[in-house]
């Protein structure tokens, strides 16, 4: 029965109100799709792109995304009026875009170019005002092209609302108007962390994962080469969708013979790897809980998450598990292992890797992960990609017979493959850390308290006496949000589990495009059905894991090869390339130069007031020709702040008297 | 840099206290920023972000979004030359690259290193009939040739007590001209 | 300002203060002979008007006149007559600056040089300057001693605008001698915000910004919501082009805004708030920040407004160059250290302000004009004005008219009153008086319309511009005569708001870079039949589906053009005509064969060297090299040049 008093009308069909914020919304839940660019379910309401224009009656026409459903509304989203009031708003954009449909990454998935074939826009009668502009494709991540880009503003908001990065904003005015990071610098020299969140948010296709088809396709017609591949969790619940498929549909052995068909010549499973991540993470916690110290332990399995720990979060690097994520651990493992087992030279292996995400593009191409001149990781496909490869291939996706995973690093436990889930990483270390805190082998696998979409959750286990609290996360804002209660004492945790996307993995910006909270839920639920199909839900009982840990590592779980090749280490990291600000009168031909660090950690730990006293110091005592001062942009010593440079010789935790010591010291020297 | 790299950068830190680093007031910290600079630096930009713990690209966002706010930096002195339709007839092209050769600058390249000149083309100014036009803060020169463009440059590195570099000029102009 | 030590009392005992604050001005003001203000606004600033102060200081010096500059409220009252010389805020009547008053006596156009016989005349001897006298040349140059004679005050209603000229903008005691503070006494000390709202609702007030919404109900709705923190906002951001009436009573009567402030906040219950002043606003930046600190020091701002013990706390903050920060939503993202760019609406600043919390924002004038209502009832206010738009308005008479300058008018009025009555009426392209020029004028700047002749005797109120397609808007009043094109007119307002566009919304980025693209195709010859239907169809588009007001009405002055001057924008498509011959790619010169002489003169001024022709012999005009300046038509003493 509907309560009249909570209805309202749209296009004459009588629909309920609910929880919804606004008309877009409820239009929605009837069924009725009001065209937008700008409107988020996910985002602050933004209210730009003018599209989800309707008429409610006595009012005339509103935005819908910014209207407040009233009971007994009479809303109509598709008068005449309005349906040309949308063509000349498509024309306008159209006026000013590139236009160049066939050419463009979103070529058939463009919103624009959907809205324009909806609404029959054939023609654009305006005067073209497109001015190009150069493409930005210095990230390993991302691809930015402002000349596609419709000003909506997504971007700009998912990075900072859900991420809290602020990579991406608005610059000029009006006409002049652009999405730049700052100060029009490319995405690679300043602190995005690759996420590509900006990229799942983008209508069109001013925003792109990179491209490594080509590359990969290369090395598959390369005869001397052997193809590894694997292929990440959260890939098999999502991939199918480009093929019509349902999400969250598991279709592990359709892409297994997908791959095999494509020319790879070894499928595995990096579950196999998070199986190994598990075991050493929760060693490594364990330990940790143990002796009381570094804790909470921060997961680091989501490369977005460490980038951004290391240019906003020094203070919590220590905190960090000091595992690999399972895309390296794989890398490392397969490069050191694979060449005797398949009897081929360790240079010739080129392993690629399926995942659903951007970073990862970014996190195989890190120095630390390069070992005798190769990369652990050689590339990193998305899950689009791989897609984009079945299809070149011309590869029938939905008639392809079902295949298995090559052996050994094949072989996974249900506690590798929910790993792609918010939650999973923390409910699969649970698995192995109550078994081994306990003393006793678990009956039941599961852990619901962890599970769910909310941005931060908490549980808490109480194992005889052992308190265990933990916390799961996604998104980065929320994460500095938990930083932030940590800092000030307001939360204590032992383990928190940060992923960088909405839900985790299967949100990941490598993943097909439609990317919303009820897709990125089923994709979960698919995770979860599929740890459940498996025999086996805990990393330790993982049989052939566990053999290799024997066989070839030395000192097994945590022991001396594992820290080797499953483990890492974190370094403060610059946010913004290439500025130094000189702050004193005297020029190169100083004799004497000073760098002070005006980074966030050192400008927290008081630089700036150091800074100014370096400044009076060398005026008050008629230095000013003699000595220069810079202010730099992290030295990336962020522990030590703050950080001061005299000469040659590096101050950390300096204060004004060590520093004009050093600098009188120097002078002396200098005069000599 | 004359004065003042330092004393300026001092006035940035205390522009930030007497703001209490507190982000909304980044507008008033701006104004105050750029009366002392002339300009927004990138730099200084990037630490007031810094210090106000926001994304660069919103304090640069803020800072191109207002009229009042430039991120070049503008000379002391500024000469817009008219290159409206009479004007470019009338030769406003050699008066240009005139300018630029003795101010060693370039079409992309507006202002000199001591900041002492911007020379900025604009479009017509509305005074045809005296083509080509040169406005040189905001006093106009009618008829103007290259020489006596560079002459007009000359005088007010003269009087700003600079030498002017060699003879590119024909000859010293009186300082009651320079007062026209 | 240090009069609180020369009083007994203090601001918590606001009867006794305010009485003794005004005694004291009369007590210093008692043997006060004559007053001189001289005019500093910033119009009169721009002609000199300080040198002129100066110097008249100066003069009154040397000549040994026992003269005040600023009274001295500490010290000892200054025995026998005395002179008084000071500034004012604008006095609206620019064109005719400096102005400097005396007594009744108004001079205009006073120089430096001016000086010396002044205080000679009329200072020393009570003579009259006669050169210094207005010329009303309507009638038979008849010389006006002072406002009360001059046509352009006479005909004014001027309430707001009175004290601009009359008070020292920078005097707090003089403010509070004339009832200034004692209707925000009324508010804070004896009314609760309750009363407060419906005083304002029943005066009918409605917002002088543009919208023209019902004030009290603004205020009303910020009082009903609940939250323990409120704000008032002062938008002084006013941006139009020519359009100086916020500027005038922020530089003349600084306290009357505050003040306003002051009563607004006492009716919703808000405890802080903010001045947004722009930053091309220099003088009236530093009027309202001294009349702030001196209110503050008067104790009259503050934690302890009028002993309530309840608080009001007043910032000013200047824009940084952004017009569309007029816009309510965008000027608190602009105080919030965003980007200016408005905010989908609702929530609306009565729910979701400055910060979230709720908050009334109200225009200069509009704020003005409170304390008047509360000191004088809302009936009182309604005796002027019409049903639907009670009080005055100012505009900024500007153009093709005599007198231009500030107006204050009742609603109500008309635009042939205005234009003729204060204007004194249309002048023609050659600078005379000349009322069948009359072409049109343009309200409400770049968000306003067009009104012809056919509106020249409609009453001018929010309903009646609105229902014709105009709207008061921020009071910019373009009078223009037969010379002026309206194509040319609309384009240059639309060129302001394409420039003035935030960029957020498609629509108005967008579409009014398009609608300036077609209205240069009108002017260049490239229109058709298609250029004025899309015209037509991207402007309703923009007016009905932009996200804030500056988008919604910015194609206004394309929309009323193609209203009321529908043929003329067709001649310059169909017959390639510009009708005034402004549009220069539409104009064909030539040279009149039975008029040119041949003497050469356009010849040698041609910049483009498209006149030809042998001396003593007809000339001719090249179209191909032809640049349309009018440089020939201007050198030509025998009028022979003609269609430019």
């Amino acid at each position: 029965m509907i309560d009249a008093s909570k209805t309202l009308s749209i296009n004459n069909m009588i629909v309920p109100i609910g929880e919804e914020r606004n008309l877009l919304e409820v239009a929605r839940r009837a069924g009725i799709d009001i065209p937008t660019f700008c409107y988020h379910s996910e985002l602050s309401i933004y209210g730009a792109c003018r599209l989800c224009l309707v008429d409610v009656e006595g009012r005339g026409i509103v935005a819908a995304c910014s209207t407040v459903p009233e009971p007994g509304m009479i809303v109509k989203t598709h008068t005449e009026e309005i349906r040309k009031m949308r063509k000349v708003a498509i024309e306008l954009i159209l006026a000013n875009h590139d236009q160049n449909c066939t050419l463009c990454a979103r070529n058939t998935n463009c919103r624009l170019q959907t809205l324009a074939r909806q609404l029959g826009v054939d023609t654009v009668r305006f005067k073209r005002t497109f001015e190009r502009r150069p493409v930005d494709r210095s990230s390993l991540s991302l691809v930015r092209d402002p000349n596609k880009c419709i000003l909506c503003g997504d971007c700009v908001r998912a990075c900072d609302e859900i991420q809290g990065v602020g990579v991406l904003g608005f610059a000029g005015r009006g006409a002049k108007s652009s999405v730049v990071p700052a100060f029009g610098k490319n995405i690679a020299d300043v602190e995005c962390v690759n996420c590509g969140l900006c990229a799942t948010v983008c209508p069109v296709g001013a925003l792109v994962p990179r491209d490594d088809v080509d590359d990969v396709w290369k090395e598959v017609n390369d005869p001397r080469k052997t193809l590894v591949v694997q292929i990440a969790p959260a890939v098999r619940v999502a991939l199918s969708e480009m093929f019509g498929g349902q999400s969250g549909t598991i279709e592990v052995g359709r892409i297994i013979a997908a791959a095999k068909a494509i020319g790879f010549d070894q499928v595995y499973d990096t579950s196999f790897a998070a199986d190994m991540t598990v075991v050493e993470e929760a060693t490594e916690f364990i330990e940790r809980k143990k002796k009381g110290e570094r804790l909470p332990q921060f997961t680091s399995c989501c490369p977005a998450w460490i980038k951004y720990a290391e240019q906003f979060l020094g203070d919590f690097l220590p905190n960090l598990s000091s595992c690999r994520s399972p895309q390296q651990m794989f890398g490392s493992i397969a490069k050191k292992l694979l060449p005797e087992k398949l009897g081929i030279k360790r240079e010739d292996i080129v392993v690629v890797a399926v995942m659903p995400c951007t970073a990862k593009k970014f996190e195989c191409k890190q120095s630390k992960f390069r070992r005798d001149g190769q990369w652990d990781v050689d590339y990193v496909l998305t899950t689009q990609e791989l897609a984009r490869m079945i299809e070149e291939a011309g590869i029938r996706f939905n008639e392809l017979q079902p295949q298995s995973f090559d052996m050994p690093f094949g072989f996974k436990t249900g506690a590798g493959i929910i790993f792609g889930a918010s939650g999973g990483v923390t409910e699969a270390v649970l698995r192995y850390a109550v078994e081994q805190l306990k003393g006793v082998k678990l009956d039941s696998f599961e852990f619901h308290e962890v599970r769910g979409d909310e941005n931060i959750r908490e549980a808490d286990f109480n194992l005889d006496g052992i308190v265990l609290r933990l916390c799961v996360v996604h998104g980065l804002a929320n994460a500095r949000k938990v930083a932030d209660m940590i800092r000030k004492g307001e939360k204590q945790y032992d383990l928190i589990e940060v992923m960088a996307c909405p839900m985790g993995c299967v949100g990941g910006a490598g993943q097909p495009v439609a990317n919303d909270w009820e897709v990125r839920r089923n994709r979960a639920e698919g995770l979860y059905k599929a740890d459940k199909m498996l025999q086996l839900h805990k990393a330790q009982d993982n049989h052939l894991l566990m053999e290799m840990y024997d066989k070839h590592l030395k000192g097994g779980v945590g022991g001396h090869d594992a820290h080797e090749l499953l483990h890492t280490s974190y370094q403060n990291r610059k946010r913004i390339h290439g500025l130094t600000m000189s702050v004193s009168d005297a020029g190169n031909e100083a004799g004497l130069h000073i760098s002070v660090c005006v980074g966030t950690s050192c400008f927290v730990r008081g630089s700036q007031a150091l800074l100014k006293q370096i400044v009076d110091y060398i005026t008050d005592n008629g230095l000013s020709h003699v000595v220069s001062v810079d202010a730099t942009f992290c030295t990336e010593n962020c522990d030590r702040g703050p950080t001061v440079c005299v000469g040659d010789k590096l101050i950390f935790k300096a204060t004004i008297d060590e520093v004009t010591k050093t600098m009188n010291e120097q002078l002396a020297g200098v005069r000599i | 840099m004359s004065e003042t790299a330092s004393r300026k950068f001092s006035r940035v830190l205390d522009i930030l206290e007497k703001n209490s680093n507190d982000p909304a007031r980044l507008i008033p910290i701006l104004q105050q920023v750029q009366d002392d600079y002339r300009y927004l630096p990138e730099e200084v930009l990037t630490f007031i972000a810094t210090s106000l713990d926001l994304p660069p690209a919103h304090v640069y966002g803020v800072a191109t979004f207002y009229a009042h706010f430039t991120l070049v930096p503008k000379g002391k002195h500024i000469l817009k030359l008219c290159d409206g339709t009479a004007c470019h007839v009338r030769g406003s092209e050699h008066i240009l690259s005139a300018l630029h050769s003795r101010l060693k600058l370039s079409a992309a390249k507006h202002t000199t290193d001591d900041m002492l000149f911007t020379v900025e083309c604009v479009s017509c100014l509305g005074a045809c009939g005296l083509a080509p036009v040169l406005v040189v803060d905001d006093r106009v020169y009618s008829k103007v040739t290259p020489e006596a463009a560079v002459e007009i440059v000359d005088k007010i590195v003269a009087e700003e007590g600079g030498v002017p570099p060699k003879a590119a000029s024909i000859s010293t102009p009186k300082k009651e001209d320079a007062i026209v | 300002m240090n009069a609180p030590n020369a009083l007994k009392y203090n601001a918590a005992q606001p009867k006794e203060f305010l009485k003794e604050c005004a005694a004291l001005f009369r007590e210093k003001t008692k043997s006060m002979k004559k007053r001189i203000v001289v005019c500093a606004g910033t119009g009169c600033v721009a002609n000199g008007s300080l040198d002129v102060f100066d110097a008249l200081e100066k003069k009154i010096a040397a000549d040994g006149l026992n003269v005040h500059v600023t009274l001295d409220y500490e010290g000892e009252t200054r025995q026998g007559d005395f002179l008084r010389i000071s500034k004012s805020g604008c006095q609206g009547f620019c064109q005719a600056g400096p102005l400097v008053n005396i007594g009744d006596i108004l001079y205009t156009g006073v120089k430096v040089g001016d000086v010396d016989e002044i205080v000679e005349t009329t200072l020393k001897n009570g003579g009259i300057v006669e050169r210094l006298l207005y010329v009303d040349k309507h009638n038979k140059n008849r010389k006006c001693l002072g406002q009360k004679e001059i046509p352009f005050y006479q005909r004014q209603t001027r309430v707001s605008l009175k004290p601009c000229g009359l008070f020292d903008p920078e005097d707090i005691v003089e403010y509070v001698a004339h009832d200034g503070y004692e209707a925000a006494r009324r508010a804070w000390c004896e009314m609760t915000p309750e009363t407060v709202c419906e005083e304002i609702k029943v005066s009918g007030l409605r917002g002088r910004g543009g919208g023209g919404f019902p004030t009290g109900r603004k205020w009303e709705l910020t009082l009903k919501e609940k939250n323990d923190k409120k704000y008032v906002i002062c938008n002084a951001d006013e941006g139009d082009p020519g359009a100086f009436m916020d500027r005038s009573v922020m530089e003349g009567n600084p306290h009357c805004v505050i003040e306003g402030m002051m009563i607004a906040a006492r009716g919703i219950d808000a405890n802080e708030g903010y001045v947004y002043v722009r930053l091309e606003y220099p003088l009236a930046v530093q009027r309202v920040r001294k009349a702030v600190e001196d209110a503050v020091t008067f104790g009259i701002l503050g934690d302890n407004v009028f002993g309530t013990g309840r608080s009001f706390r007043l910032h000013v903050m200047e824009g940084a160059g952004a017009f569309v920060c007029g816009e309510e939503t965008a000027l608190m993202a602009s105080l919030e250290g965003q980007r200016g760019m408005p905010r989908p609406k609702p929530p609306f600043p009565a729910q979701s302000g400055l910060w979230g919390k709720p908050t009334v924002i109200n225009n200069v004038e509009t704020l003005a004009a409170v304390p008047y209502i509360i000191l004088q009832g809302a009936k009182k206010y309604r005796e002027v004005g019409t049903e639907g738009s009670p009080g005055t308005k100012t505009f900024a008479l500007t153009g093709h008219v005599v007198n231009t300058g500030l107006i204050e008018v009742p609603f109500g009025a008309t635009l042939r009153e205005i234009i003729f009555d204060i204007g004194g009426g249309v002048i023609d392209e050659k600078g005379e008086i000349a009322n069948n020029a009359f072409k049109a004028v343009q309200i409400g700047g770049p968000s306003g319309g067009c009104l012809t002749e056919k509106h020249l005797d409609l009453p001018l109120d929010f309903d009646s511009l609105r229902s014709v397609g105009a709207m008061v808007g921020s009071g910019g009043l373009v009078v223009m005569n037969k010379s002026t094109c309206m194509v040319q007119m609309a384009r240059f307002f639309m060129q302001f708001t394409q420039n003035e566009s935030c960029g957020k919304c498609l629509l108005c980025r967008e579409g009014t870079k398009q609608m300036l693209a077609l209205l240069d195709d009108v002017i260049e010859g490239n229109g058709s039949q298609q250029t004025l239907d899309i015209l037509d169809q991207v402007a309703t588009t923009v007016a009905k589906g932009s996200l804030c007001a500056l988008g919604k009405t910015a194609p206004n002055p394309v929309l009323s053009t193609l209203r009321h001057f529908r043929p003329e924008v067709e001649a310059h498509i169909f017959q390639k005509k510009c009708p005034s011959n402004q549009c220069k790619a539409l104009c064909k010169p030539e040279i009149l064969a039975d008029k040119c002489v041949g003497c050469t003169a356009c010849a040698r001024k041609c910049p483009v060297d498209a006149i030809s022709g042998e001396r003593k012999n007809v000339h001719v005009i090249d179209q191909d090299k032809c640049i349309k300046c009018g440089e020939c038509v201007k050198a030509c003493k025998f009028g022979a040049v003609v269609g430019i």
